[in-house]
Parts: C-alpha cells; structure tokens; sequence
C-alpha cells in the first residue's frame, strides 16, 4: 500500500494511471489508497476549462501545456468527456489534439468518461487531481464539458477556473450554467478572429459590470483574453502564453489576498458531499439493487402505491438509525 | 460495487490516413460499452505506447492499410515492453496478407483482425480476452 | 418529359392493372426482401415509369452532348473520336522499378500515366526521417529530390505522354520537379500536359493526408492555379476528388456533394485571392470520382455530376465559357469493395465498375487489379486491369452511341433524385459558411463517418451483401501471388538521398529555400521559386519543412 503511494511520489506514471482507473471502476482497495495519498496534496495550481462543445477547448489545453512547459513547470491534464447513456461505452478523443506531448515525461495526460448519472464523476475527477497532485505536477488542467451540474462540482476544485467561449455560437453566454459564470477567473474568446468577436466582448463586459463587487473576491475582476486563430501558429501560441501569464497571475491574487482558504473551504465542501454520498448513497442503492428490492420499489411509484417521499423516509429509517 | 469496463486505445501508426476501418472500431467499441481512446493518425510507436500507459488502457488496437505493418506493429510491442507495461495487449488489423500473420504473432500481437471480420466478432474477442488487471 | 395526356392516362390505367398483380402474386409469396436500395441505401421502386420523369424539361435538363446542361457529355463527338483515356495508377519502390512499370504499360496500350508516391512523399518527408521508418515504397514510388525524378521520367516523351500525379500537400513540390524535368529535357513548360491532384479540402474530409492548416492549404492550391493558368496551359492544376470520399465510407450522393462543393470553395478561392476571371482557370479544372458496385447508381452519379457543375458555373458564378462549364474527370473503380477473400471475384467487380463508368461518360479511367486489396499489383494482375478497359471499350459495343441511357425512366429519375439531394447537401455547406468552415465544424467528416458505420451495421446484419464476406463464404483459401517490397529499398533510397546531399550545392539550397519561405511569407506565388530549388536539388522534406515552419502543422481533430 505504501509501497504505491511511494511510487506515484516519485513520479510513476504506471502506478498514477492504474490507481485511477481503479477509482473509476470503484475497486475498494483504492479508496484507501487514497487515504493514504490525501494528507500528501496541497502542492498543484488547479485550472479548469470549461465551455460549450466546440469551443476549442482542447487545442487550448494544447497550447498551454506547450506554454507551461517551456517556463519549466510540470503538467497533468484530465480531459473529461461524456459517456454515452444508451450503451455506456465511450469515445475518448480530447487527447489526439495533445498527442505531440505524449512523449514528454514532464506531461501526464488522463481521458476520464463521465460514466453513469448517478454522479460519482466529480469524485473521480477529484481523486485523479489528488493523485496527479502528489505525483508532483505543478499544474493540472482540467477540462469539462460545460453543461451540466455535475461539470459545475468539477469547476470546485479548480484555484482557477476559465471559461471558453467562441464568437457566434447564438446565447453564447447563456448557454453556460450561471453555476460557472459565478466561479469563471478568466473568460477566453476562442477563434476571435471570427465575427462576432466584439459582439460577444461587449456582452461580458456588460454582464460583468452588472455584477455586485462582492461577486470578485479579493477585487479580481476577470479578464476576458481573447485567443486567435489556432491555424496561424505564431499569433495562436503568443495569446496562450498570455493566457499562461494570466493563469498564474490569479493563483499569486489568490496567494496574495489570502483567499486559498475560501477556495480549500468552497473544494473541501463538495468534496465531502461527494465522499459522504459515495459512503451513504452507494452502499444503500447497491443494497437495494443487488436484492431486485429497487425494481420493486420503482414498480410500486409507478403504480402510485406509494410516493417517493414515503418511500425515501422508509428508506432512510431503515439504514440510517442514527437519524430515528 | 466494483465495474470493471473495458478500456481500448485505437491507433494508427505510421503515415497513412486511411481512418474509416479506426473510426468505425471506435463507434462500434462505444457501442458495446467500452472505453475508447482514439489517438489520431500519424502516430509513433513511441507516442501509442506512451499514451497507453497514461490512459491505463487494456489493449491497444491498432490498424494500418500502409503496408508497414511489419515493422509498426512490432515496434508498439516493443516499445510497451520497454516501458514496463508489456501486459496491454497489442491487436491489429488493416491491410495485412495471409503470410505476416505468424511473423506478427511471434513478435507478440495477440489477435489479426482483417477486412471481411464482423464487429460483433472482434467485440466478443475483446470480451473474452481482456482480462482484469490489479 | 413531354408525355402527352393520352400517354399519361393509358400509363396510369396500366400501372394500375399491374400493381394489381403484384399485390396478387406477393399475397401467395412475399418479395425476398421488403427493401430494395442501392450501396448507399438509397430506396429504389420496384419500378419507373413515365410518371416519374414527367416534370422533366428535355432543354434545359438532358439536351445534347456538347450543349448545356452536358448530362449527356462535353464532347459532341462521344467515344467515337477518342476513347477514354486508360491511365493506370503506379508506382512502387523505387523510381527505376517504376518506370520500368511505366514503360511496360505504354506497351501494352497504355494511354496515359499515373503515378502513385509512397507515404513518405505523400506527406512531405524524405526517406530518412524518423517519421517515415518502414514506409518507404511500400504504397508507391519514393522521392526524395529531382534526382530521383528523372529517373522515373527516363525515357518518357513528356510532350507527347499526359501523366497524373496523386500528390496533395506537397503538390508544388512535385509539380515543380515535373516542370524541372521537362525543362532539363529540353521540352517547354507549355508543351507538358498532365493532372496534379492538388485538393486539399477532401484530405480533411477523408483522406488525412496532412500538413498545413486549410487556409494555407488552399492558398497553396491557388497558387499553382495560378501559375497553371499563365505557364503551363495543358496542366490540370486540380483534380478536384470524391474518390477518396468515397472510400472513406460516403453515400454517392455524399461524394457528388462534397467533391462539387469542394470544387465551388477552390473557384471562389481562386478568384477572392488572385483576382483571376473564373474562365481564366475554371477550363483547367479536373475531377476525380469513384465508381462503386452500384451499377446505377454510379451511372446516374457521373451524369448528375456533369449537370450540377454546368449549372453551378453558368449560373453561380456567371461563367461565359463553355469551356468551363464542362466536367471533366478521371474516375477509379472503387477499392473498397475489392475483398481479400477469393481475389479472382475482384476481376468481376471491376469490369462491372468500370462498365458503369464508361456508361457515365468518364475521360479517364484507372481499373484495380484483383491483388489491391493485399498489396501492390502484380504485372499480371494489372494486365488484367489494363484489358478489362479494353475489352469495354473495343468488344462489348457499349462506345458506339453516346449517353445511351438517357431517357430511361429509371436513370432519369435515379440521375434527378442524386441531383437533388447533392444540392440540399452544397445549400446547406452554404449556409455554414462555406467549405474550410464546414471542415472546420466537422460536418462533412461527421456525415462520412455515419454513413460507414451504418453500411458496417448492414453488412454485419446481412442487409447488404459482399460476396466472399457474408455470403458465398468459402472455407477453402485461395492465395495470390504478392508483391512485395523488401526493406532494402529503404536502405537503397536513403544511401541515394545521402549521395545527393554530399554532391550538391548547399548554398543554392539555402538560398532557394529562403526564396521559398519569404514568397510565404508575403503572400507570392511560391511555384517558380520550388522549380529554382528543386533544380538546386532542395528535397521534398526541406521545402515541406519551410510550409510547416511558416503555415503550421495541421492536427486532424479525430471527429468519429
């Protein structure tokens, strides 16, 4: 056991990505594990990006771990994409955009599906930034869909969260969970060289403007940066190391203003609901499943021989004594 | 309760482009609830075997049309081996005569799959095939 | 069509008594399938009648050959003036095996060449790079500097002999190699005549042969449309192909609609950045397509093809010559459909290809050999190929008469339906902006991409059929000969590359390629500076090279 963690300290890759997977196929021995390789985290500057697909998300991620590595720094990226609903398989292919760092020892690069609806995503996602974290990378990027809830409890682990837009997309601001504009550090205009590009910087600026001062801590106002045109390769890597540049400058705002310990407490918080849930949660389901209880449950709200409140309160008389 | 779903990196090596046969896999893989990590065409052994690892796949399919599969395929092979992680699984398919198939096995390619094999055949082999790992 | 009312009535009353019967005769025993549809799933009727072509206008939509809307051919003259040209893809090895092929061809009655490069060339690479381990003339012809290329053209009368290059990002390069050569021989650059493939847009959408972002790569093309227009009048500078779209797993509507959309992106490209009159260079554009196992499907395809461009160059972009208005184009039997499992069947599916392409009036024609599908073809296996060519054209009488299925009512129909479905498909490319932004959004890929799984999902469930795949299947094997490319080639080519090296001028070099990479970056034609720099013996690599530096590296973003 220690043995493990001991490895993945000391950088290998092997023992990091096998320990991730089993989070993912939820093996029991990894959760302790990760007991082990909790107290051991604390040392990586977390980013998420999040936007609409087709936002250029992960040619961005590219272009950062090309602008991160060349000031030294080390780099772990998750890429998160979505499992299908109807056959629970995945195609996994935000990594063909980073393949030219495959080879890079300094760059550790992770395709998570989100797997099923039941939630447990945030938490795999969560453990693989521990894992990476102890693994000694300085930053890990962190890329999601930016849709659904489960997307927004991912964003919570990030120090610094981007969100990606891209000039034309029709609501382009609303179609992204307001759960994110809340939490955005920095917006991206992506393909800014398409029309449009204005258009969608006067909305953010207005939006911004309309938002109360306490809505930026510390008095960081996100900047919007704009990135051009990923084809014209010179032009394309000055604005990602721009946005490199403004990247750490928030991590320093948020050294500098003491406000990592809102930011632990904000993380600690969904981390711990996630913790409980996959602790109360899972158990109870498997439970129920595992004796065909579930089905019958489902049959019976069906029927309306009962409703869900009723039930739940069965339920929880049943596991949880405590609360009687 | 633990699930263990099966997790497939699909590449090309080398320099041909011809994805359609990749591409399908990839659907059909998704389809049959596995995991699917597609790498692109144009790849290196060097690059596949490294990003295996890091994705933690089961296997590695790979497929080439180019005529270079006598010396691509071996070289993934090896290059996993050289890496420490010679338990992922090597499978090809493309373009490849009758008269490779041995030399491709006995440089450690678990299964050949060529034009004219049914997806739900290729799918069943991997069921039965991957084996879970600790 | 005009149908008189009394044809119309009697029609009807006919089609009536007989739907009767079939209702009868269906109602003792059903059809052996409930549905009928071409290779590309198109539904097709039991059957055509005068009803379905009624609303046709014989001027505007069939005519004559060598009159608008030329669905029944650009020349007047048909076959009878001139076969189509037998142009057989080739090339393997190294540069001496193929012109040795080469020169076996001509003999046999070969009327054009056509040369088919390795993946090294293919990608802009020379021999000894990393990337190109294990690669070399394995699928065609390595070249690494114009050395090489006058080995392949030993002997060829370049003024008399049209030869084709399948060669796309480093189309300048090897173009210019071609100029060089003709030049070397003596022979004016307005005496050659040949065809560069040169269509980047379809490498995004099928074939993935990649180097530089679209924009540039479009601009490259446009450069040589350009220098093609002013110098090298008889040089198609764009074989604008669905072939590759259609390997790539496309319906036959996808592959007209693409091709004919990619081809409306390069003349609006063309006159946007080098101000040039669309009949100025639109003569000079050429075709590519694909001719797959759907006998009617594909004969329908290549006569739409020819109306929809004539309508698109007359009316779109307000052509005044009829020059430009014509479709011309080579078309290749389909690959895809050859099956490793008993080759001998492949001589069968060729000739019916190629038959359907002679129906649909194509210019050029390359037939596969049955070994393909395993490796490069044999001598034998392509004299079969070559023969197959002419035995259609000189035994089977179908060259007699022009067009002679116009006016069948199921042609006519099959010709409208692909029409129309290919212009939903180029209205709504449109409407996304155009082609690059199309590519860029991944649609094309996208639809490409269904349309294989889904044809998969049909042979897997036995809906459609391959013979030798998932019906007729036999246990017994039934081997080939192959060819086979031994890995000595490789250490040949690089030992010749390396002598090259040491013999040339290595200050010419850099100074051409500099000449190459300032007309980058300004926006010029970079045509006559490749010429000057392969002349010094730059290579392939080393100019590629200079695109990549300046224009980037294009990623394919791997949409499934």
């Amino acid at each position: 056991m220690v043995d493990k963690v001991k490895k993945i300290q000391s950088g290998d890759v092997r023992s990091a990505s096998r320990l991730i997977r089993h989070i993912e196929d939820n093996v029991a021995e990894a959760r302790s594990t990760m007991k082990d390789i909790f107290p051991l985290t604390g040392h990586s500057h977390v980013v998420g990006l999040t936007g609409p697909p087709g936002a250029g998300k992960s040619t961005l991620v590219d272009g950062l771990i090309d602008a991160f590595r060349k000031m030294g720094r080390t780099v772990g990226v998750i890429a998160v994409d979505p499992t299908s609903p109807f056959t629970g398989g995945a195609i996994l292919g935000d990594r063909i955009r980073m393949q030219r760092h495959a080879e890079d020892p300094g760059v550790f690069v992770r395709s998570v599906a989100t797997r099923g609806a039941l939630g447990g995503l945030s938490r795999a996602v969560g453990d693989a930034i521990h894992i990476m974290d102890v693994m000694g990378k300085d930053v890990i990027l962190v890329e999601t869909v930016g849709t659904g809830q489960q997307e927004v409890d991912i964003m919570h682990y990030a120090h610094t969260v981007l969100v990606v837009l891209i000039p034309g997309m029709g609501d382009d601001i609303q179609a992204i969970k307001a759960g994110i504009l809340e939490i955005a550090s920095i917006f991206v205009i992506n393909k800014a060289e398409r029309e449009g590009s204005s258009k969608l910087r006067r909305e953010l600026v207005t939006m911004l403007n309309m938002a109360p001062e306490s809505a930026f801590p510390g008095g960081w106002r996100p900047p919007i940066l704009k990135c051009d045109n990923a084809f014209e390769p010179s032009g394309f890597s000055q604005s990602v190391s721009d946005l490199a540049l403004s990247i750490n400058e928030h991590y320093e705002h948020l050294v500098s203003k003491s406000l990592i310990g809102n930011w632990s407490a904000r993380k600690a918080a969904t981390e711990f609901n996630e913790a409980i849930r996959c602790a109360i949660l899972d158990p109870v389901l498997n439970d129920l499943m595992a004796n065909g209880e579930l089905d019958a449950m489902i049959g019976r709200l069906v029927n309306k021989e009962t409703d869900p409140y009723t039930l739940a309160e069965e339920i929880a008389t049943r596991y949880l004594k405590k609360m009687t | 309760m633990s699930e263990h779903i099966i997790r497939v990196m699909v590449a090309k090596p080398g320099l041909d482009g011809h994805d359609r046969g990749a591409r399908v896999l990839a659907r059909c893989f998704r389809d049959a609830g596995f995991e699917v990590i597609y790498t692109g065409c144009h790849q290196t052994p060097e690059q596949i075997a490294a990003a295996a690892i890091q994705e933690d796949v089961d296997v590695v399919g790979l497929s080439c049309l180019s005529g270079a599969h006598r010396y691509l395929f071996p070289a993934v092979v090896e290059q996993l081996r050289q890496r420490g992680a010679d338990d992922i699984d090597v499978v090809g398919g493309g373009i490849i005569p009758d008269q490779d198939f041995q030399f491709l096995y006995d440089a450690g390619l678990k299964a050949l799959f060529t034009p004219g094999e049914k997806l739900d055949d290729i799918v069943e082999w991997f069921r039965q095939n991957v084996k879970k790992r600790d | 069509m005009y149908f008189s009312k009394e044809v119309l009535e009697s029609s009807s009353r006919m089609r009536q008594k007989w739907e009767d019967e079939v209702k009868k005769v269906i109602a003792k025993g059903p059809d052996q399938k409930p549905r009928w549809s071409t290779v590309s799933d198109l539904e097709i009727k039991r059957l055509y009648g005068p009803e379905d072509i009624q609303h046709m206008d014989f001027e505007q939509d069939i005519g004559y050959p060598g009159q608008f809307p030329f669905i029944r051919g650009n020349q007047p003259t048909g076959y009878r003036g001139k076969y189509w040209t037998f142009r057989m893809f080739s090339g393997m090895g190294n540069a001496k095996t193929t012109n040795e092929r080469w020169h076996m061809l001509l003999r046999e009655g070969q009327t054009g060449l056509s040369t088919a490069f390795d993946f090294p060339t293919l990608m802009g690479y020379d021999t000894d790079s990393p990337k190109a381990r294990g690669e070399c003339g394995k699928c065609g012809v390595a070249i690494d500097t114009l050395d090489d290329f006058m080995q392949l053209v030993d002997g060829i009368p370049m003024d008399q002999v049209t030869t084709s290059m399948t060669i796309n990002p480093p189309a300048t390069v090897l173009w210019a190699m071609y100029c060089a050569a003709a030049e070397l021989k003596g022979i004016p650059l307005t005496k050659i005549g040949g065809t560069i493939q040169n269509d980047m847009l379809k490498e995004f959408i099928a074939q993935k042969t990649l180097m530089c972002p679209p924009d540039p790569s479009v601009k490259l093309v446009s450069d040589t449309v350009e220098f093609g227009a002013k110098h090298v009048p008889r040089w198609n500078t764009i074989s604008i192909s669905g072939y590759h779209i259609r390997e790539a797993g496309a319906t036959a509507v996808q592959e007209l609609a693409f091709t004919l959309r990619d081809g409306m992106e390069y003349v609006e490209d063309v006159i946007r950045r080098k101000g040039l009159h669309v009949d100025a260079f639109a003569p000079r554009l050429s075709f590519f397509f694909n001719s797959h196992s759907d006998f009617f499907e594909e004969i329908a395809k290549l006569r739409a093809a020819r109306r929809i461009w004539a309508k698109a160059m007359r009316d779109r972009y307000k052509s005044q010559d009829q020059r430009s208005w014509w479709m011309r184009f080579h078309t290749q039997t389909a690959g895809c459909s050859l099956t490793a499992q008993q080759p001998y069947n492949n001589v069968i599916r060729t000739a019916t290809q190629a038959l359907a392409a002679v129906l649909g009036g194509t210019q050029s024609l390359h037939t596969n050999s049955l070994d393909e599908v395993l490796c490069l073809p044999s001598d034998h296996a392509v004299q079969i190929a070559l023969r197959t060519q002419q035995i259609i054209a000189e035994e089977t009488g179908v060259a007699n008469t022009i067009d002679p299925l116009a006016g069948s009512y199921f042609v006519e129909s099959l010709t409208n339906e692909l029409e129309e479905k290919a212009w939903e498909y180029i209205h709504k490319i449109d409407d996304m902006g155009g082609m690059v932004a199309a590519i860029e959004k991944g649609y094309p890929q996208l639809e490409i991409a269904d349309a294989a799984y889904h044809f998969q999902k049909q042979i897997d469930a036995g809906e459609k059929i391959m013979v030798g795949i998932n019906k007729y299947v036999s246990a017994e094997p039934s081997p080939i000969p192959l060819v086979e490319i031994d890995d000595t080639v490789e250490i040949e080519q690089i030992k010749s590359l390396e002598a090259v090296r040491r013999k040339r001028d290595d200050k010419a070099v850099k100074r051409s390629l500099e000449d190459i990479k300032n007309a980058c970056k300004k926006g010029d034609n970079v045509m006559p500076h490749c010429i000057e720099a392969v002349k010094n013996f730059a290579s392939v690599q080393e100019i590629c090279d200079v695109y990549r530096e300046v224009y980037g590296e294009y990623r394919d973003p791997g949409l499934y």
